[in-house]
């Protein structure tokens, strides 16, 4: 991983911009200068020294919520790659592993939940059931594994077939033993990557999810801003641009580090973003 | 059956028995989301009919859907009736349109499929011959600056370009319109009423075309490279083909199956992307519909809507599965 990032300066720059907004994400409230949800006299004010980034139609610093939308972009984007990886991880697992009945009703499965458009299910069952934080990392979770489980399906179905499970067998390892100790140690790379790599499709999908309107009202969001901030595109261009770029920034600084960790850790493999969507 | 005995059948009747299946697989399919959509609305907190009517109707009304998807039957016995009801073509009453929910979305149609269609073409053509030309002058700038932009279009939001194009052709610039399908204020006819039809379908276009053209240009650009590396072009090029004809005629027929395979799965992204491009633009199709429901909790049209646009995916992957192997030769029917 190091010796990548040594030797790409587009890979490095890329770790700090994510470095960075890991910080303003950590370290949010300190140093926000306001709260970004409070409201004041000043709206529409233009990017200054007091205002970084200027204010919106309710007078909210725009700085303040770039950093404080950071740390819900992050925190969603996270832990549903770790969630929905993690339910990808075991049913491709047991598929790939137990084969026959179990193998066709969980790829029957997983073709059902790709035919909706993820995004487009994420909204229908947050507009039901209601669209706090919670709620969109576990919808997000619940409608983001297939992917996963395709890919470590087919990463299983060939390990399975390497002589060193043959070896495992024949010094008669338990299956549990051959899946947990030969086979998804050798698959981890892989499922390293493509967790990584989740993570700014998940973003994506969050701030989109905000910007039709569903988003968690106590909750500042970089997708929050940009569908309250459009019907002010005329009136002050900072307000959309600020939170428009950070969220690209970010995606696109995990997109590329996503990939470098892809080609240090998968030498084979092609570009990996290709297939992340 | 192996394939050795296939091979022996007439490839008719074994382009017929992978029809049938397809046909019965993706009826299953939809059958099954029709399942899901029933269980969504059971299972969201608060009382069914609300999900069944809308919110925004009155107690006589919600007895009426009440009555009418027979709530006070047990579940099976609803799952029955709504199920036969969904089938029948009848997909509930919209009360913030005051109209059937089907006749609300498709008068979207329209609209929205000229956008998708139109985002479709200018992605494929473009992501086509992007692809061929960055791996004719593989790691060369050009090549590099092709990547750069896939990777930039698979990482901007649509509506975050959307904007960027709002703020400057349209606001900034003035070449195009800012909103809406067509110009409300002028009585236009003919060929001005399909110019103006034109530039209002530009930019919400280009925006959902560009993530697209991404996907497609890496895809076409390593298919080519895998292509062009094969035996068959070396004799092609040996024979003396014009490096022209190799590229397009030779290698771009063998690449470009992949790239079909992926058109049914980029409907559903497109029709995604169209509800937050249509935001932006406030363009009048189905996306916009999707936006208006939302705010008025008309979830019966939201609900039409999910599984109208779930199907047309199914009916595309459909179409997508059964003409590769028309277009493949290679491709066996084991399956």
């Amino acid at each position: 991983m190091w010796r990548v990032l040594k030797h790409n300066k587009t890979t490095t720059v890329s770790a700090i911009v994510l470095i960075i907004f890991f910080g303003a994400a950590i370290f949010a409230d300190q140093i926000a200068p306001f709260d970004p949800l409070k409201t004041s006299n000043e709206t529409f004010q233009t990017p200054s020294r007091k205002f970084l980034f200027g204010t919106d139609d309710l007078g909210r610093d725009v700085f303040s919520g770039v950093i404080h939308g950071a740390q819900t972009s992050i925190l969603v984007g996270v832990s549903v790659a770790l969630l929905s990886g993690l339910i990808g991880v075991f049913v491709g697992a047991v598929a790939g592993f137990a084969g026959g009945v179990w193998d066709d009703f969980l790829m029957r499965l997983t073709e059902l939940f790709l035919i909706p458009p993820q995004f487009f299910l994420a909204l229908v069952i947050a507009a039901l059931f209601g669209s706090t934080l919670l709620n969109i990392i576990l919808i997000l979770t619940i409608t983001g594994w297939t992917t996963m489980a395709r890919l470590v399906r087919a990463e299983v179905l060939s390990l399975k077939e390497r002589s060193f499970v043959e070896a495992s067998k024949a010094m008669g390892a338990s299956p549990a033993r051959i899946l947990f100790h030969d086979i998804l140690p050798n698959a981890s790379p892989l499922i390293i990557t493509k967790m990584v790599l989740m993570v700014g499709g998940v973003i994506l999908l969050e701030a989109g999810l905000e910007f039709v309107g569903l988003g968690d009202a106590n909750q500042i969001s970089w997708g929050y801003m940009l569908h309250n901030g459009q019907h002010f595109i005329r009136d002050g261009w900072w307000i959309i641009a600020f939170p428009s770029l950070a969220l690209a920034a970010l995606v696109l600084a995990l997109n590329i580090v996503g990939d470098a960790l892809n080609s240090a850790l998968n030498p084979n493999a092609k570009s990996a973003y290709l297939k992340s969507s | 059956m192996t394939r050795s005995q296939f091979s022996k059948i007439p490839f008719s009747r074994v382009f017929n028995r992978l029809l049938v299946r397809r046909v019965v697989q993706s009826l299953i399919l939809i059958l099954l989301l029709i399942v899901i959509n029933f269980f969504l609305i059971h299972l969201a907190p608060g009382d069914p009919v609300y999900y069944l009517a809308g919110q925004s109707g009155d107690e006589a009304y919600y007895e009426l859907i009440r009555a009418k998807f027979g709530l006070d039957q047990p579940l099976t016995t609803q799952l029955w009736t709504y199920l036969s009801s969904v089938l029948r073509g009848d997909l509930g009453y919209s009360l913030s349109y005051q109209q059937p929910v089907a006749s609300v979305i498709f008068s979207r149609v329209p609209a929205t499929l000229l956008l998708v269609l139109s985002a479709l073409l200018m992605a494929t053509v473009g992501g086509v011959l992007l692809g061929v030309e960055a791996a004719r002058r593989e790691n060369s700038l050009a090549d590099r600056l092709c990547n750069t932009f896939a990777l930039l279009g698979h990482s901007f939001p649509s509506f975050s370009i959307g904007h960027i194009l709002l703020l400057f052709f349209a606001l900034y610039l003035g070449l195009f319109p800012a909103q809406g399908m067509i110009s409300a204020s002028q009585d236009l006819s003919g060929l001005d009423y399909w110019l103006d039809i034109l530039v209002h379908l530009a930019l919400p276009a280009v925006t959902l075309a560009i993530v697209q053209i991404a996907q497609i240009m890496r895809l076409t650009r390593s298919e080519m490279l895998n292509v062009l590396g094969e035996n068959f072009i070396t004799t092609a090029r040996a024979k003396g083909v014009s490096e022209r004809k190799v590229l397009y005629g030779h290698a771009l027929r063998n690449a470009l199956l992949p790239v079909v395979t992926i058109i049914g799965t980029d409907l559903g992204m497109l029709l995604s992307g169209a509800v937050l491009t249509e935001t932006v633009f406030a363009y009048p199709g189905l996306g916009r519909l999707t936006l208006e429901v939302l705010a008025a909790r008309d979830y019966p049209v939201l609900m039409g809507l999910f599984l109208l646009i779930s199907i047309a995916v199914a009916v595309m992957n459909f179409l997508t599965d059964i003409t590769y192997p028309l277009i493949d030769p290679r491709i066996k029917y084991s399956r």
